[in-house]
């Protein structure tokens, strides 16, 4: 595994706020390295396969890539946990008119109660497993409708925090980056009882024909 | 006005049912509003119906107390408004993907597109020559152009010091010259459009032009100093290549008949073709060089090296106008496929064979190749994916020359081993179907061709 955390942790039926923190995180990673597999954003080449979750999932090794991550991952758990992540999206975009293609939004509710330190609700890993199995399959069967991205493409990573959350000096305030004239395809959702976590595609609709 | 203010969800809009009871079906005009039709009536009238009845509940809308709820309730609704959040993003970008790199989906798409067959991608090809006929004599020379059916269906072919017209519609043969000289041969035969005209160049360095129907020369055009190896028309200009390595066009109209001496090759000049638009003249020579020249130009448009060998074999694209396919010699054997309006190599394939013609098929994206040993064989390709369609076997010697009739239906191909045949090898799939069930008898007793 290139850019995530250690997470070794044994099948607990409570997760803390610290390890729900983590295991979204992790699913991050995995997520936004499937949507830059299954998207042809990168060569299929530098990907490998690891398996989680129950599935195989293609894990980018390009070294600047996991640079990337890595410096964007640990900041995102840290917000997690303090409860300041409202969103991550993840805007494809095309290399040579900068238009935004397609937009991943993966909207974060945090439990008021865990973030207050109270007892919250038990949940298996193994159930929590099984939900970000389910998005990891649907992120594969995107490309069945998603438009083709024919122009090589970039990407970028937006981060919604609330107001007061403190930010480091590596990040800078962005624009939402919408689509004009976007067609969306809610995906699933899943929950870690502390964290609950709603994916949504959205893509330019006009040039599908 | 009498209407209550529970009239309007009866279905009519109350001002109209006013009008109606009132002005009938009559214009809906009267002297303070004119034109009522480009005004918005019935919601307004609704809107001021309902005014007076519910002033009460539109002031406690308005209220401060409702409009805090109110704009709660938005929030909520739009779940993250822009100002209750922060947008960030890192610094430092994700690396772009490397130069190059196409999505490897795209295959996904696009291998299914592809044009659609028009007709059936598979087709009979003759396995034998439909006609053979004798060509006694003919001369074993690569750097020769012996054969040429013209627009009037009528093939000359010249066997060493004649020239012989054999009509393809009435089977009648006929001589059209004799050679005067001893040791004199013909070089080059070619029709001019209008098919009464053909110009034959001969060893004795001279071009002769003669009128096919009366079997009479009408001119004799000097200008080389060494065989005449091609020749090729323009409209009223002739252009020759000699083996002085010269090309020489003639006004073939005027007493003064050379207009231009082109030098760009430095040996015999074997392969010369106008394009069909007549803008552009590729030239091969025995010096492996593929000369392109403009109307009127004197000096090369593109000089282009890539034949190892002679290039004699050219053909200009029928559909693609800046398209030139040429072959090389023994040592080359190699199709080649030009862009001639920027001098550059598209394609270039390797036979196995030396490539003695080549002519692309009028009615499908085809190209036919004559080659020389070891198979002495004709291939049909596929343009522009080259695949091989076929091959078609049946001569003995290198099939030197070839050309196709008017109707580019017919593929006529003459060898030193001293036959000609005709293969009907472009017909289309319709036509061929048809002259099978006709009967195979039926074909080859009739004397056409076509």
């Amino acid at each position: 595994m290139s850019f995530h955390g250690s997470l070794a942790q044994a099948t607990r039926n409570t997760i803390t706020l610290r390890g729900s923190a983590q295991l979204v995180t992790e699913f991050f990673g995995y997520a936004v390295s499937s949507i830059l597999y299954q998207r042809g954003i990168y060569p299929p080449e530098s990907f490998e396969q690891h398996k989680k979750y129950g599935l195989s999932v293609m894990i980018s090794a390009d070294h600047g890539l996991v640079q990337y991550m890595n410096g964007v991952l640990p900041q995102m758990a840290e917000w997690l946990q303090q409860g300041e992540l409202q969103r991550l999206v993840l805007v494809i975009t095309s290399q040579s008119t900068k238009q935004v293609l397609e937009r991943w939004t993966f909207n974060i509710q945090t439990e008021q109660d865990a973030l207050a330190g109270k007892r919250i609700e038990e949940k298996p890993e193994a159930a929590v497993s099984a939900e970000i199995q389910a998005i990891i399959r649907q992120i594969t069967a995107s490309v069945t409708f998603l438009p083709l991205l024919s122009d090589p493409c970039t990407f970028d990573l937006l981060v919604y925090t609330t107001k007061d959350s403190s930010v480091p000096k590596e990040w800078e305030d962005s624009d939402p980056r919408f689509i004009t004239k976007a067609a969306d395809v809610k995906l699933r959702s899943f929950t870690t009882k502390v964290h609950k976590v709603d994916a949504l595609v959205s893509y330019r609709a006009d040039e599908e024909d | 006005m009498p209407q209550t203010p529970s009239r309007p969800e009866k279905g009519k809009t109350p001002s109209k049912t006013g009008l109606r009871s009132n002005q009938k079906q009559k214009a809906q005009l009267d002297r303070f509003i004119p034109a009522r039709s480009g005004m918005n009536f019935d919601p307004a009238t609704f809107s001021f119906l309902k005014e007076n009845d519910q002033a009460q509940t539109a002031d406690e809308l308005l209220s401060p107390s409702k409009n805090a709820e109110y704009k709660n309730r938005l929030a909520e609704g739009l779940q993250l408004a822009e100002n209750s959040s922060r947008i960030l993003a890192f610094k430092k970008k994700a690396p772009p993907p490397p130069a190059g790199h196409e999505n490897h989906i795209m295959g996904l798409y696009t291998n299914n597109h592809g044009p659609r067959p028009a007709k059936k991608s598979s087709r009979t090809l003759p396995t034998a020559p439909e006609r053979v006929l004798d060509a006694p004599d003919l001369v074993d020379d690569y750097y020769l152009n012996l054969l040429d059916w013209g627009s009037n269906n009528s093939v000359a072919i010249a066997l060493e010091a004649g020239v012989y017209l054999w009509n393809a519609s009435s089977g009648g043969i006929s001589t059209l010259m004799q050679c005067q000289e001893e040791d004199e041969y013909v070089t080059s035969v070619s029709w001019a459009a209008d098919g009464k005209h053909i110009a034959v160049g001969t060893s004795s360095s001279i071009v002769q032009i003669w009128d096919a129907d009366r079997c009479k020369q009408i001119r004799a055009l000097k200008g080389h100093s060494a065989r005449i190896s091609s020749l090729s028309w323009n409209k009223t200009t002739l252009s020759s290549g000699g083996k002085d390595s010269l090309i020489i066009h003639h006004d073939v109209r005027v007493r003064e008949h050379i207009t231009a001496q082109l030098r760009g090759h430095a040996l015999e000049v074997c392969g010369l073709k106008w394009s069909p638009n007549g803008q552009h003249l590729a030239s091969g020579g025995n010096d492996n060089r593929l000369v392109v020249w403009e109307l009127g130009g004197r000096e090369p448009v593109h000089t282009l090296l890539g034949h190892q060998a002679a290039v004699k074999a050219l053909a200009w694209c029928p559909f693609q106008s800046n398209l030139l396919a040429s072959g090389g010699g023994t040592a080359d054997r190699c199709i080649k496929f030009w862009n001639m309006h920027t001098g550059s190599l598209l394609n270039s394939v390797d036979t196995g064979s030396q490539v003695c013609a080549l002519e692309w098929n009028r009615h499908e994206r085809e190209i036919l190749s004559s080659h020389g040993f070891s198979q002495n064989q004709l291939s049909l390709w596929k343009y522009p994916s080259m695949a091989k369609v076929g091959e078609l076997t049946g001569h003995t010697a290198r099939a030197l020359h070839m050309s196709q009739s008017p109707d580019g239906t017919t593929v006529c191909t003459a060898a030193p081993d001293e036959t000609l045949r005709f293969w009907n090898v472009f017909a289309e799939p319709a036509v061929a179907t048809k002259k099978a069930t006709s009967g195979g008898k039926s074909v080859l007793s009739s004397i056409t061709l076509r």
